[in-house]
């Protein structure tokens, strides 16, 4: 089944990303500009996928209850809450939104 | 130290086996990538994209590129520790975040490479057993939108990119990369507006000035 095909070659993928750090020669990615983009690269991709799974539906932009669990994730790491407390808030926001209709 | 990043990463563990499960994963397949990727971000970007109905190649790219600060990590790890034969193979599957940063944060040799191998052996144990944890919870849930499943993933996002916004910088980036992520999306297949937002942020870090991320 393709979906395993997908799953393994991801393995493979991430696995060649973390060795490739031990065999290329010291220096190589030495160069500050490698270590910016890959910050960069980590943000930028986390922000895109929190604007994806916030508004993504069938391809249109979508304002539903996913942005008040957003909000509410929001406040709840601006409270210093552990990541499965945010992750719950999330989760509740959205039910409790969608059950008041 | 070890340990206790151990315990905080096994509720990141059963938070990502449930999604997971929830998304559409086989419990076989949520436990392949907790083993053989194990690597946070990049397993949520993987199932992320896939519950949103982008292709396994948007989520392989995705997931791949955020392992690109793995890669770095490996240098570093290198450069402390230089593992040979075996020994390299096994502590590159263990180079993440949490194992990267008790090993940086030691003071002699011994105590990083006790902090490395430590942590990293510690989280993988404890991140696989949440998993699977997880992933039994999420096979049994009936309806994921009802409990709000979706905003879950919504939040754990958020929680994964919250300690990444340091400065005024990181956050324009981000600000950015969601605005063109969102503006792309009736434009591009699914998975490919996150990529575009990749794109930026690669060119952002190449323009921006250092020393402020």
């Amino acid at each position: 089944m393709s979906l395993w095909l997908w799953v393994l070659a991801a393995c493979a993928a991430v696995y060649a990303t973390k060795l490739l750090g031990y065999l290329v020669p010291e220096g190589w990615l030495k160069h500050p500009a490698v270590g910016r983009v890959s910050a960069m690269l980590t943000i930028g991709l986390l922000a895109a996928l929190v604007a994806m799974n916030t508004f993504s539906a069938d391809q249109t932009v979508v304002i539903d209850a996913r942005l008040g669990a957003l909000a509410a994730a929001a406040v709840a790491l601006l409270l210093r809450a552990p990541f499965i407390v945010v992750v719950l808030v999330g989760a509740a926001t959205a039910a409790g939104i969608r059950a008041l209709g | 130290m070890g340990l206790s990043i151990a315990a905080a990463i096994s509720l990141y563990g059963v938070s990502f086996g449930a999604l997971s499960t929830a998304a559409g994963m086989s419990l076989w397949q949520t436990v392949a990538l907790s083993a053989l990727l194990f690597s946070g971000a990049s397993q949520f970007a993987f199932i992320g994209i896939l519950a949103s109905g982008g292709t396994g190649a948007a989520a392989l790219g995705a997931s791949t590129l955020l392992s690109g600060r793995n890669t770095i990590y490996a240098v570093q790890m290198k450069a402390l520790l230089n593992p040979q034969g075996f020994k390299r193979l096994a502590a590159a599957q263990i180079t993440i975040d949490e194992s990267a940063a008790v090993a940086m944060s030691a003071e002699d040799p011994v105590e990083q490479r006790r902090g490395f191998w430590g942590a990293g052996i510690a989280c993988y144990l404890f991140w696989n057993l949440a998993t699977v944890l997880g992933a039994l919870l999420g096979d049994v849930i009936a309806d994921p939108e009802a409990l709000g499943l979706d905003g879950a993933v919504v939040a754990a996002f958020l929680g994964l990119l919250w300690p990444r916004l340091k400065s005024l910088d990181s956050w324009a980036l981000a600000v950015l990369a969601a605005l063109v992520t969102t503006l792309t999306m009736p434009l591009l297949a699914p998975g490919l507006p996150v990529l575009a937002a990749a794109v930026v942020a690669v060119i952002w870090g190449l323009t921006s000035k250092g020393g402020r991320t």
